[in-house]
């Protein structure tokens, strides 16, 4: 019998459902984790990478000593290392000075424009607000983002139009109340496995009626009252008719629509053209399964939509959420328990880190930054002197890289992020990555984007340090440290702050916007001084039990479902749409429609999970092909074939399944050897800057066994 | 029909909504009723009858995590019958399985004054340890059958329905359909039915490394996956726009 030294509780590192842990140590060696049963978010579930994927936290390639490439990369020459042999180790002082050093010649010389920051969503909220605070106060540049913008930039910018906040406006688990709910664009059961239990239960045992509408057979259709296959980037279009469907059968909710929203006079009109009929004419979904979709969802007493990266990785993908937000507005489905538009985020901060201004168009708490007001505010907050703020907007994630040459972006700081992995479009973005002057890379191991670096920054795991991450349904909870810092390691926010002070003192700056934090909580409260949706937030508050923010003081309790009374925009507003379809359509060349996701046992890039255990569970990506598309290329389940699009090409092995369906196939993007992204178009939406990731036109031949990049790894599992 | 029943335990009332089990409702009166099966978050079957009460005026002792309270009924939770048909289970229990890893079994097995060595030469559960998965290994030769997994996989949680009971009698356990390796089952390894076994039976791999003697820095070696060569890949050449 195994006895821990202690056991800590915290916060889960994966996705955005926030699910609690609690890690076993012994000799600072976590071996098992449980959860508490009475967790509020998880009910003591886990998935498998909660449970048993933190190993990568042990794994021996973790860089733990700070790093300097000992050959200084040239702009345009920029090459991969990812031997250690290429690199040099070097003292905490020395890597920092150099990295001060030379960010502050390349703003010295070029300006704000050449600096830009990826945060990342992985990160806590501390060492996200440390982060943009640095750039935008040292800086002065708004060339801050994170992966927000290759996830759900598509939802937010919709969600900001159409009522003014853009986070999940219900409790995940409230999908037990709701009678009726909608998943679209969300594999729920892989990607927020404890959000997809809480989905099966509300089916199962409380009776709700699930539709399901997305490209591909997943799980929960298995349970689905309703499945509506559309083609991928047909969104607009179903959605439009099924609000054509309320209008025309007079389901709308009326009091609702003239209480609470503006523009629904044009919007009908415009939804004129959105027959069922033409729907289905462009999305081949069934116009009879439109209209019984569009009338169970609006004669639902509590209808619920969720949905996921299938809505807004769209070249349209701010109309294609839209959509779904008229269809709350047409019945009067939010602002209530048990219904609501709620986006699933996917990482286990992204929520935090939007909130914490993480974005080029806004400061933390959506303050936008053209508006003067917001600049004084933090200004103020910073000890800047009037004006001193840049009121521009910066650049978004794609658009940094774009702007990778003479003249425009000379140096990026990576915290955490891996664009290597999952930006579209990878050959572009390598030739980018390879256009940079100075490249800062902060994270736990030298992944496909860290190798490109000049300088390393080991930072810390999850499991190494205090903070507080925000998970889906706007809860803030701890982060605990359980295990002292491997090596050399250290916490993000004390890297940024050490490094600020060296830079500030580098520019000479009259006053100081104050880095001298000795607790992560202090930078919590310095930002909650300002954005008041966090400003009831204490740790002491979330020692037990999360916050559901907006907390606007210290007694509130929290809010559990927004929009009950009024839209922070006031009114909800429609907006007309227009179809535009797919940038990339397929065609004799290239017939088919690839779609990209994840899986359940990988994370993202891959940075973590594919240095763990979970790495054997999946050890090899696969492209998954319908049967009827098997047989007309004559290929076999597990056979190797050769998937091209016009940007690049990638060799796997092919899984012949009707999760896919004919004419649609899908890959996950967290495999480097055969990388989904090579394929991805990067055409964007015009507002929101998302990359077209769910959409574009592939062929696939049969190749030999010899010709995979590993032959001899396959995935031996029967995985449904 | 009323909503609220009153009863007796132990001599002492209390009023309680209809509905409530026995179990709870001598919680709620601090009464100490030992179980094994029952976990306050998985659904209650009465298998492993530790927690029998007895219910005057009732035939046989009463499964107190499944049987409902009644008006005026009258329960023991603690006398002479209750005390030897606990003992017998244990006894039972531990006469053919390995408890070494069940704290709270072991605390029981005192308290009830069990010997299963009355019973003489008994033939124990012994199996090998199954390690067919990266993530946790299955040592059945420790599992009380407590059906706890075998919920959570199912509808308790995870809807999986990965695993379920097999065999009869002395060679039930808990097994995959047709003896599949769990990797070639529809496990998603999420763990539920580790997070609520009460023994060893259920236990992440790398605890079982620990235990077997490894260091942390040997179980990261043995369970290490082998570095793929980064492949270089070709140069492409790159058009601007």
């Amino acid at each position: 019998m195994f006895q821990a030294d202690r056991v800590v509780t915290t916060t889960c590192p994966y996705c955005g459902v926030g699910c609690g842990l609690d890690l076993h140590i012994k000799d600072d060696y976590i071996f098992r984790v449980t959860s508490d049963f009475n967790n509020i978010v998880n009910k003591g579930n886990l998935c498998v990478k909660g449970r048993f994927g933190y190993d990568y936290i042990y794994h021996d390639r973790r860089v733990t000593t700070p790093l300097i490439r000992k050959e200084r990369q040239q702009p345009g020459q920029r090459t991969q290392a990812f031997d250690r042999d290429e690199w040099r180790e070097v003292s905490w002082d020395e890597v920092l000075d150099y990295v001060a050093d030379r960010l502050v010649e390349i703003y010295h010389r070029d300006g704000s424009d050449a600096m830009a920051v990826y945060c990342c969503a992985k990160a806590s909220n501390e060492d996200n607000y440390l982060l943009q605070k640095m750039y935008r106060a040292l800086f002065r540049t708004n060339n801050v983002d994170h992966c927000t913008r290759l996830c759900h930039a598509g939802s937010v910018v919709a969600l900001q139009q159409a009522i003014g906040s853009a986070a999940m406006s219900n409790t995940a688990t409230e999908v037990a109340k709701a009678d009726v709910f909608i998943i679209t664009g969300t594999n729920t059961t892989e990607n927020h496995p404890i959000i997809g239990l809480h989905m099966k239960e509300a089916i199962l045992k409380h009776g709700a009626k699930l539709i399901v509408i997305d490209p591909r057979r997943l799980e929960l259709v298995d349970l689905a009252t309703l499945y509506l296959p559309l083609r991928p980037g047909s969104n607009v279009p179903v959605f439009t008719a099924m609000a054509h469907v309320i209008i025309n059968e007079g389901l709308y909710n009326e009091d609702f629509i003239n209480r609470r929203t503006e523009g629904f006079e044009e919007f009908k009109d415009s939804a004129q053209k959105f027959t069922p009929e033409y729907a289905e004419t462009i999305s081949g979904v069934d116009r009879n399964l439109i209209i019984e979709a569009a009338r169970m969802y609006a004669n639902a007493e509590r209808g619920s939509i969720f949905w996921g990266m299938g809505i807004s990785q769209l070249a349209h993908g701010t109309s294609s959420a839209l959509g779904l937000i008229h269809l709350a507005f047409l019945t009067g489905h939010i602002g209530r328990e048990g219904t609501g538009l709620n986006p699933l985020r996917g990482q286990n901060n992204v929520q935090g880190a939007s909130d914490m201004g993480c974005m080029p168009y806004h400061y933390p708490g959506y303050m936008e930054v053209v508006k003067e007001e917001n600049a004084l505010k933090w200004e103020a907050a910073w000890n800047i002197e009037p004006g001193g703020l840049s009121r521009e907007k910066g650049l978004t994630t794609t658009e940094i890289l774009t702007h990778a040459k003479p003249g425009g972006v000379r140096s990026l700081f990576i915290m955490g992020e891996n664009p290597m992995m999952t930006e579209p479009n990878l050959n572009k973005t390598r030739h980018h990555m390879e256009d940079l002057e100075f490249l800062v890379a902060q994270d736990l191991f030298i992944n496909e984007s860290g190798a490109y670096a000049d300088v390393f920054l080991p930072a810390t795991s999850w499991a190494e340090k205090e903070g507080t991450f925000t998970n889906t349904d706007r809860r803030v909870q701890r982060v605990r440290k359980a295990i002292e810092p491997r090596g050399q390691a250290r916490a993000d926010w004390e890297i940024i702050s050490d490094l600020a002070v060296r830079i500030e003192k580098r520019l000479d700056r009259e006053n100081s916007a104050f880095w001298g934090y000795e607790e992560p909580e202090e930078i919590m409260k310095e930002m909650g001084s300002v954005f008041t949706g966090y400003g009831g937030v204490t740790y002491e508050r979330i020692e037990k039990v999360g916050l559901q923010y907006p907390v606007p003081d210290k007694d509130h309790p929290g809010t559990p479902y927004l929009f009950s009374e009024t839209f922070p925009s006031g009114r909800g507003k429609f907006f007309p749409l227009e179809y535009i379809p797919a940038v990339e359509q397929p065609d004799d060349e290239f017939p088919f429609i690839l779609t990209t996701g994840r899986l359940l046992e990988h994370w993202h890039g891959g940075t973590m999970t594919r240095n763990s255990e979970l790495e054997k569970l999946m050890p090899e990506a696969r492209v998954d092909v319908h049967p009827i598309d098997a047989v007309r290329l004559g290929v076999e389940n597990g056979e190797a074939v050769k998937v091209s699009s016009r940007r690049g090409d990638i060799n796997l092995r092919a899984t012949v399944t009707k999760k896919a369906n004919p004419g649609v196939v899908f890959i996950p993007f967290h495999f480097v050897e055969a990388a989904a992204n090579e394929l991805t178009i990067d055409a964007l939406d015009p507002q929101a800057k998302i990359p077209e990731f769910k959409a574009c036109a592939v062929k696939i031949e049969r190749i030999t066994e010899a010709e995979l990049p590993d032959p001899d790894v396959q995935l031996e599992r029967g995985r449904w | 029909m009323t909503s609220e029943v009153t009863l007796t335990i132990d001599g002492q009332e209390i009023t309680v909504p209809t509905g409530t089990t026995i179990l709870q409702a001598a919680e709620q009166l601090d009464k100490d009723i030992p179980t094994i099966c029952y976990h306050e978050h998985t659904s209650s079957f009465g298998l492993c009858r530790l927690c029998v009460v007895e219910v005057e005026g009732a035939r046989v002792l009463l499964a107190s995590c499944v049987a409902q309270v009644g008006n005026d009924m009258v329960v023991n939770t603690r006398n002479e019958r209750v005390e030897r048909s606990r003992r017998t289970i244990l006894e039972m229990l531990d006469s053919a399985v390995d408890l070494s890893e069940a704290p709270e079994i072991q605390e029981q097995l005192s308290d009830y004054a069990a010997n299963a060595s009355r019973f003489g030469e008994v033939k124990k559960r012994a199996m090998p340890v199954i390690d067919d998965n990266p993530m946790f290994i299955r040592d059945y030769s420790q599992c009380v059958l407590c059906w706890r997994c075998v919920q959570v996989c199912a509808d308790d949680a995870q809807f999986t329905f990965a695993i379920n009971f097999s065999g009869r009698g002395f060679e039930t356990s808990i097994d995959t359909f047709f003896n599949q390796s769990l990797t070639d089952s529809t496990c998603v390894f999420c763990g539920q039915c580790v997070g609520v076994c009460p023994t060893g039976a259920l236990k992440p791999k790398r605890e079982h490394l620990l235990e077997q003697g490894h260091t942390p820095d040997e179980i990261m070696q043995l369970t290490r996956t082998k570095r793929r060569k980064k492949k270089r890949r070709q140069e492409r050449p790159y058009q601007t726009g």
